[in-house]
């Protein structure tokens, strides 16, 4: 296997961007990205995207974000139709092959040009659920109760987790939720769907995030602590939510072992969490410890842009190794409804 | 910079969006449509609700072993909706999505519970269909579950008073519409406002000479932002065109035959849309000089350009315009 770091990372996020259409909220976070990686746009190996036409209500409608990153002379791409955290898994997979040494990574989407929670119903099977229109905070809710049912978990225990959540947002940058509140006024709120009040569930945002990856001696050569790749697994489960058992994931479970996160301490965790309840349950996937940071940034709960918000996770895990704040780091993300697939992504200092 | 224009979107499948089902959901879908629940056993014993032609762990074909399930059914877990979305939902109440394991199955459904309240709902607690008096053939001929009390026996459906075609369910049609507001960005509101002012206006980054009619913000080619407005020519060259024979489908199209056809504006670096009207089909050719038709009220949108005319000039030699096809 070839050493791949990350080297560098940015992202934006707004509650909605009225003004700019997706390749002006998308340009500069890419000349962030590649401005700070040391390597010049045009010796990029390979540059690789993760968008969702539904967002923009258009098909290929990802082509147009080309226009942030510039395509010429004729560059070598891809793109996923799915969180850039797998644009991610792409771009590390095409310099494994070794055709390539380094590669731009970018997601981005806006949540405010259509009501978003509906609009990933798309995602589900056409003849049992789509029919139904639950919305994604429907099923969320499903799978909360669910993990309550079975771990003895309570409301309590989301409001916890959202909490710290908002509170470490206060020092992200770019987090559109951001406070102190105490668990004893959040539980004040009144249900949203019942068992989640809003603090318990994503805000919609527009957003972007970008991250370049480089090999060995290149990384060496352009940053002073590249934050190393040194396990990357996803798994996916079936995606009708009656023959899972929602309360455990699966597939997080065998992703994190498949990318050896036990196999040391994990300084901090980037969890992909975009419902309090999913942290509780990602956390019991892994085998989090009290010795581990979860979501210092704050986590999708902080901001979560559609389709840039796992890559950020594996962005903020990268940011702070290469800050020298830790040594050992986990990043998540996730796709599909109650967390169908799974990403799991271990990444080190030297 | 004055407001950036949005404009509203709709994603639509016109009639709703059809697929076949093919035999395994087919015959769950007929049994819903006769007022029945049925589930597939599974090799390992298991009996799947609602079936798919696989099994979900192993993959393997579910074969043809099918299992009356339900009525009565059991509420796994549930989560309250008290504003049910017009257009999508069934019910105009506020209402439960539940996961549902009808008796018999081993495997549950996403469905609705018509519980009044959410003081009603619990997970454990036994409910059964509301059929619709009309089915089709469709996950919704359950209008809903209900709450079933102990020693309550549930009512069988009705009798389908929907016209019934064929032996066997073969397809679905799912209405499908999803709203959009579209932000038209900084870039392409200055270009749309300048259609209003008879201009065409395009754009260029400070690294480069290339101006960009319509440009969507960035220079292409190296993704710097154009930040430079630049007013090119309402005339132009056609770079190469297509005779459209095929009717097209939306109101605004053309009769046929027309030709439609890029045009490289005089003082632009890129090639822009435009019909071509004034001449017949057969007259129209590369290198082509034309010009633009506006309309007499002028607009923030692309009918501002009615069309393009030729110009009673020259034909532009290949070599002005070969880098741009």
């Amino acid at each position: 296997m070839r050493d791949v770091a990350v080297i560098s990372f940015a992202a934006s996020a707004v509650e909605r961007d009225d003004l700019q259409n997706e390749v002006e909220m998308l340009t500069p976070v890419i000349h962030e990205a590649v401005g700070n990686s040391g390597i010049e746009r045009t010796e990029i190996g390979f540059t690789c995207s993760g968008s969702l036409d539904y967002m923009q209500g258009g098909p290929f409608a990802f082509v147009l974000g080309l226009d942030a990153v510039g395509a010429w002379p004729p560059i070598r791409e891809s793109h996923v139709e799915a969180d850039a955290a797998w644009a991610l898994y792409e771009a590390w997979v095409a310099i494994q092959i070794g055709e390539v040494d380094s590669a731009l990574v970018y997601g981005f989407g806006k949540s405010s040009s259509s009501d978003i929670y509906e609009v990933m119903s798309m995602q589900y099977d056409p003849y049992y659920m789509l029919p139904l229109w639950p919305s994604m905070i429907d099923v969320a809710a499903l799978q909360a109760r669910d993990y309550m049912e079975s771990s003895g978990r309570t409301e309590r225990d989301f409001a916890e987790v959202a909490s710290r959540s908002l509170g470490n947002a206060k020092s992200t940058p770019y987090a559109i939720s951001a406070r102190d509140a105490s668990v004893e006024e959040l539980l004040g709120a009144p249900m949203v769907n019942d068992p989640l009040r809003a603090h318990d569930i994503f805000k919609p945002c527009d957003g972007a995030a970008a991250v370049v990856l480089a090999a060995g001696d290149l990384a060496r050569s352009v940053c002073a602590r590249p934050a190393w790749i040194r396990g990357i697994d996803h798994r996916i489960e079936p995606h009708a939510l009656g023959v899972r058992d929602l309360s455990i994931s699966v597939s997080t479970k065998d992703a994190a072992q498949r990318a050896g996160a036990g196999k040391d301490k994990i300084d901090v965790a980037e969890l992909h969490a975009q419902f309090s309840s999913e942290e509780l349950i990602l956390r019991d996937a892994i085998g989090v410890n009290g010795n581990t940071r979860v979501n210092p940034s704050g986590g999708a709960l902080a901001a979560n842009p559609i389709m840039a918000a796992g890559l950020i996770r594996i962005g903020e895990v990268a940011k702070r190794i290469t800050a020298g704040e830790a040594d050992r780091g986990l990043a998540h993300a996730t796709s599909g409804p109650c967390m169908q697939q799974n990403l799991v992504c271990v990444l080190e200092g030297e | 910079m004055a407001e950036p224009l949005v404009a509203d979107h709709v994603l639509e499948y016109p009639g709703g969006y059809t697929r076949s089902v093919g035999p395994v959901i087919g015959r769950f879908l007929t049994s819903l449509r006769d007022g029945r629940i049925e589930g597939v056993r599974l090799a390992d014993g298991r009996v799947l609700v609602p079936p798919t032609e696989y099994d979900p762990l192993t993959s393997n074909p579910v074969g043809d072993d099918w299992v009356a399930v339900g009525p009565r059914g059991v509420v796994q877990s549930w989560t309250w909706v008290e504003r049910p979305r017009p257009g999508k939902h069934g019910l105009d109440r506020p209402f439960a999505f539940a996961l549902i394991r009808p008796d018999g199955a081993d495997t549950a459904m996403v469905h609705v519970v018509d519980a009044g309240s959410a003081d009603v709902m619990s997970v454990g607690m036994r409910v059964m269909p509301r059929w619709r008096a009309a089915r089709v053939g469709s996950i919704t001929d359950i209008e809903a579950w209900v709450p079933l009390a102990d020693g309550e026996e549930p009512q069988p459906a009705p009798a389908n008073t929907a016209e019934v075609e064929g032996d066997t369910v073969n397809g679905i049609v799912v209405p499908i519409r999803l709203e959009y507001r579209r932000s038209a960005g900084v870039a392409t509101t200055r270009y749309l406002l300048g259609l209003k002012e008879h201009k065409i206006l395009g754009e260029r980054a400070p690294s480069s000479q290339e101006v960009y009619a319509a440009s969507r913000g960035t220079d292409p080619k190296t993704g710097e932002p154009t930040s430079i407005v630049v007013e090119v020519q309402d005339r132009g060259t056609i770079t190469t065109f297509c005779v459209v024979n095929i009717p097209g489908l939306s109101p605004l199209a053309p009769e046929v035959p027309y030709v439609s056809a890029q045009i490289l504006l005089d003082g632009a670096n890129n090639t822009f849309f435009g019909l071509i009207r004034g001449v017949p089909v057969d007259d129209v050719r590369m290198g082509m000089r034309v010009q633009a038709v506006w309309a007499d009220e002028l607009v923030a949108d692309h009918t501002s350009i009615k069309w393009w005319e030729p110009l009673d000039e020259p034909d532009a030699s290949y070599d002005s315009y070969k880098g741009y096809l």
